[in-house]
């Protein structure tokens, strides 16, 4: 059985430059529990793709295997989306990216999917830089399979069944700094003023984009003594500043005071403004990012907002020199050299 | 004693340590016979290793044209200290032992049914060079140079070969022709020429070539027009990507824009390796990926997704003996039953079995038409034996009118045209549906790809009927692939044979060598060689006209026997199993013995027990 949205709308919703509504970004409604962070994230994707006016079928989601992969059901009904293999996403993507640069592809998992299983794919798509988002639906806890702790788990937390937690937990961002991503941001689901902007900043940027999202388990990690519930991220959420979006053909209005401040100029002509809190931080500089993390970590407050861009990035398409038109359009003239070509090989051999 | 006399029809074996340089010399050699228009069939018998072990490199040359091993070895150049007691023992008697002489022979080796030929060839390298590195390496060519006087080789076809290799490298070839010289020099003047064994210039290669099946098959890549290769490397299958790379490089780089026509991507594991080859493939592109066992066990989860969500997936699997940690340069073909049934879940794979590199290329070619014509994986089965071996074939050719088969693919005017689109709607009759690229429409076509739990139009649901409706398909279109993968090759004795031979992939050529023996006694029987699975029709047509059929195959569990009794339900006494799993080709003298050990009754013993005691070299 799927549930489809109702296609009714109010008549005056309003549409992007390219003429569409959010409608035309929503999926299926969802099957999660009520109150999941994972539909907000969902809701915050549509928003992200509506405002940056990306058409819908110029989008590839895929994802691994958990509740967060479940969920690219649940928004942009008209991208292709690809349910893979658990952990194994980014090498879908990868090769998928490969084959058709044109597209955008947003890769979805969770904290099972990325941090155990697939730590190996995760670690690596960072390093090659695909262009790509990475958003992880983090709840610390395996949903589908009832609740137990994962890799992302602090230690010390306690799930719903109320033993603590007695192993070091990973941190995605700090996983992905040392890898080399060139795009490494945490938010929460709860924060969707703060998690829209991060997603369109990490879709403009060309590389690999992370988004590490606390998104609660409202069923089986939302208790208190666990450090991934709405009530203590809420609490020890620090946030790096704000992030605020600027499509190119947009004029810049938003008022801040300088020196507390940068804009950065995406591949794009677009450009992001960052509107600094942690004096501390310089999210273009790796060494700081990392020394933040371990200082937030420390004092056990999670970091949120964007912690760290390489401006200069180049992705994995740049490096391995592909041809500009994807290599799916490609036809037998571009490929086959031909009959005269193999005769030459042919008399080499002899 | 009587000496072995032959001409143009004998096995050489090179005795060696691998890692200095003796492979380019005896390739020399062996291209140098072929050359002379004899067919040759060179096999390297390697070890996991870089410097240091005994390595192996064995001739057949066969005027007749036989290109599988024989067994047994008439000649061996020995020098390698390590394995010379073994090496003498395998001589056959009357055969020749060419050795090292410069330390004298141990006594206890002696045998006095072999001729045993002394070159002090330490020495003449010690006299003539100083740096030990050349010493190395020049003493390879010089004993190329003496068996060019004992065998009677012409020697213009030595040194015109010399010049071809180093071609661009010119100030190589006066010394490598000199080290020639040498030993040729050396042996007329000291040893009697020619030995028993000797060779003519003769014309049965025509327009044949020598060449080793990865290559063939990165080649045919390259004309299938793959554009995303994804690989981790393992032996014996990484030189199929490497070939790949070098013809890309020279004919995939856009001459306008510098930029490159394929992708190649090193993969972490081959569980990403074959990730990246799906999502390519499900996003319109030719991909493949090249593995050997170890790999496809790692990749079968994958696999098994592919099936299901019918996504063209080209792989190429060299086997070689199990497991990861076994013989890794070692031939077998043992990966049969877990490619065949590859991944969990009711799964059924297709498998292409290619016997020569001509068949590679061709074979190599066709997966990506198969693959998306059938919408499932393409398993191409080959061997370190044919993979990594050179082996003289006819020659490669294309028809440069020839189109991919894209297969079934919903173009977006179909879509605006409101023509119905399911992803899983089987709407031909073929059980194979129509697919979209991702990006093709607007709002329309798009699906969601999962493996299962959904109906026909790809919308989740977890019905049971709509499972098995989609299973029932899946079975119904196992018929239609039948129809499109190569069917066998059938060769009639001509005799009114109520027996038969059954093989595929490299065991053909000894199968052909060890038939003729059978025939010379008098014993004839048909044979058919299977390119395929699923089997077609013509298969089980065969096998049903015989009352006996041996299956000849390169395993100890008698893979492809187990196989063809599954999908046929055949007992388990119409087909025997004609066997070799000790990591060397299969030789036709084995095979010969192992068909008259049936054929005479003589098989109380479990077969899986007694087989290859002994005479499989």
């Amino acid at each position: 059985m799927s549930y489809q949205i109702p296609k009714f709308r109010h008549p005056d919703l309003p549409v992007n430059d390219l003429g569409y509504t959010k409608a035309d970004y929503e999926g299926s409604i969802s099957s999660l529990c009520a109150g999941c962070g994972h539909d907000s994230i969902s809701g915050a994707i549509v928003m992200a793709c509506h405002e940056l006016s990306i058409e819908p079928h110029k989008i590839a989601k895929l994802s691994g295997i958990g509740c967060s992969s479940k969920s690219p059901t649940y928004f942009l009904g008209n991208s292709h989306g690809f349910n893979s293999v658990h952990g194994r996403m980014p090498s879908v993507v990868t090769g998928a990216a490969m084959a058709n640069r044109d597209l955008m592809y947003l890769g979805v998992s969770g904290d099972g999917d990325t941090a155990s299983i697939g730590m190996g794919q995760f670690a690596h798509v960072a390093r090659r830089n695909l262009n790509m988002v990475y958003i992880v639906m983090n709840n610390g806890c395996y949903g589908l399979t009832k609740g137990q702790d994962s890799a992302t788990a602090d230690e010390g937390s306690a799930s719903k069944k109320g033993d603590a937690n007695v192993y070091s937990a990973i941190d995605l961002c700090g996983t992905a700094l040392q890898m080399g991503a060139t795009f490494v941001a945490r938010s929460f689901s709860g924060d969707k003023g703060q998690l829209v902007p991060l997603i369109k900043a990490a879709i403009t940027h060309r590389g690999f984009a992370l988004i590490d999202v606390i998104s609660p388990c409202v069923t089986f990690n939302n208790n208190p003594g666990s450090t991934k519930s709405y009530e203590f991220v809420r609490e020890h959420a620090e946030a790096t500043g704000t992030v605020d979006f600027v499509p190119m053909r947009r004029e810049i209005t938003t008022d801040y005071k300088p020196g507390f401040s940068h804009e950065v100029t995406m591949h794009d002509g677009s450009s992001i403004h960052l509107y600094k809190v942690d004096e501390e931080l310089d999210p273009f500089n790796r060494r700081s990012a990392m020394m933040t993390l371990e200082d937030h970590r420390e004092t056990g407050s999670i970091l949120t907002g964007l912690i760290y861009m390489d401006r200069d990035s180049r992705d994995l398409h740049d490096v391995l020199e592909t041809s500009q038109r994807p290599l799916n359009e490609l036809r037998e003239g571009d490929l086959c050299p031909g009959n005269k070509m193999l005769e030459n090989i042919n008399a080499s051999l002899r | 004693m009587k000496p072995i006399e032959s001409l143009n029809d004998f096995v050489i074996k090179f005795a060696n340590v691998n890692g200095t340089g003796s492979a380019s010399a005896n390739n020399l050699f062996a291209k140098a016979l072929f050359r002379m228009g004899l067919p040759v069939c060179p096999k390297n018998i390697f070890p996991s290793n870089i410097q240091g072990l005994p390595t192996w490199y064995e001739v057949r040359v066969s005027e007749k044209g036989y290109l599988g091993r024989r067994g047994g070895t008439d000649i061996v150049l020995s020098v390698n200290p390590q394995s010379m007691a073994q090496d003498i023992q395998d001589v056959e008697p009357g055969g020749y032992f060419i050795y090292d002489n410069t330390k004298p022979l141990d006594l206890r080796l002696l045998r006095n049914d072999v001729n045993i030929i002394g070159i002090p060839l330490t020495l003449i390298c010690n006299e003539q060079y100083k740096d030990p590195r050349q010493r190395q390496l020049f003493k390879n060519v010089i004993y190329v140079g003496a068996l060019a006087a004992l065998l009677d080789m012409d020697f213009k076809v030595l040194t015109d070969l010399v010049e071809d290799q180093f071609k661009g490298k010119e100030k190589l070839v006066l010394p490598n022709i000199h080290a020639l010289e040498l030993g040729h020099q050396y042996a007329r003047t000291n040893l009697e020429c020619p030995i028993g064994i000797r060779v003519q210039t003769s014309d049965k290669v025509g327009d044949k070539i020598l060449l080793d099946g990865n290559t063939a098959l990165g080649l045919g890549a390259i004309y299938g027009g793959a554009t995303v290769a994804a690989w981790y490397p393992i032996t014996p299958s990484t030189s199929v990507v490497d070939a790949y790379e070098k013809y890309a490089r020279r004919v995939r780089i856009d001459p306008g824009t510098g930029r490159r026509n394929y992708a190649i991507v090193q993969a972490e594991d081959e569980l990403s390796a074959i990730g990246m080859v799906i999502g390519a493939s499900w996003n319109g592109a030719r991909a493949f990926t090249a593995t050997s066992g170890p790999g496809v066990s790692l990749m079968s989860e994958f696999l098994g997704l592919a099936y299901f969500a019918e996504i063209p997936t080209v792989l190429f699997n060299v086997q070689r003996a199990g497991p990861s940690t076994g013989m890794p340069t070692r031939t077998q073909q043992s990966d049969v039953l877990s490619a065949a049934y590859a991944s969990h879940g009711d799964t059924k794979q297709v498998l292409l079995f290619p016997s020569t590199p001509k068949e590679c290329f061709d074979f190599g070619a066709l997966s990506f038409d198969l693959a998306e014509r059938l919408q499932t994986p393409i398993i191409l089965m080959t061997d370190l034996d044919l993979g990594m071996n050179d082996n003289m074939s006819e020659p490669l050719a294309w028809d440069d009118d020839r189109e991919f088969d894209r297969g079934k693919v919903m173009t977006a005017e179909q879509l605006e045209e409101g023509v119905e689109f399911g992803r899983y709607l089987d709407v031909d009759g073929d059980a194979i549906c129509y697919r979209t690229y991702p990006g093709t429409h607007h709002n329309k076509g798009a699906f969601f790809t999962r493996g299962t739990s959904r109906d026909e139009y790809a919308i989740y649901t977890e019905k049971g009927e709509e499972y098995e409706k989609n299973m029932l398909r899946l079975m119904r279109k196992w018929e239609t692939i039948k129809e499109y993968v190569p069917g066998p090759e059938i060769v009639d004795c001509g005799k009114k044979a109520d027996t038969a031979v059954l093989y595929y992939g490299t065991s053909e050529e000894s199968s052909r060598e060890a038939l003729d023996y059978l025939a010379e006694e008098g014993v004839h029987l048909d044979a058919m060689r299977v390119r395929s699975f699923p089997f077609n029709q013509e298969v089980e047509d065969f096998i049903d006209q015989h009352k006996q059929v041996f299956v000849i195959e390169q395993n100890r569990d008698a893979q492809l026997r187990t196989l063809l009794m599954a999908e046929f339900e055949l007992g388990p006494d119409k087909l025997k199993s004609v066997l070799c799993f000790d990591g060397t080709p299969i030789s036709a003298r084995n095979i010969r013995k192992q068909i008259k050990q049936h054929l005479s009754g003589n098989n109380v013993t479990p077969l899986h027990r007694n087989i290859v005691a002994g005479d499989t070299k």
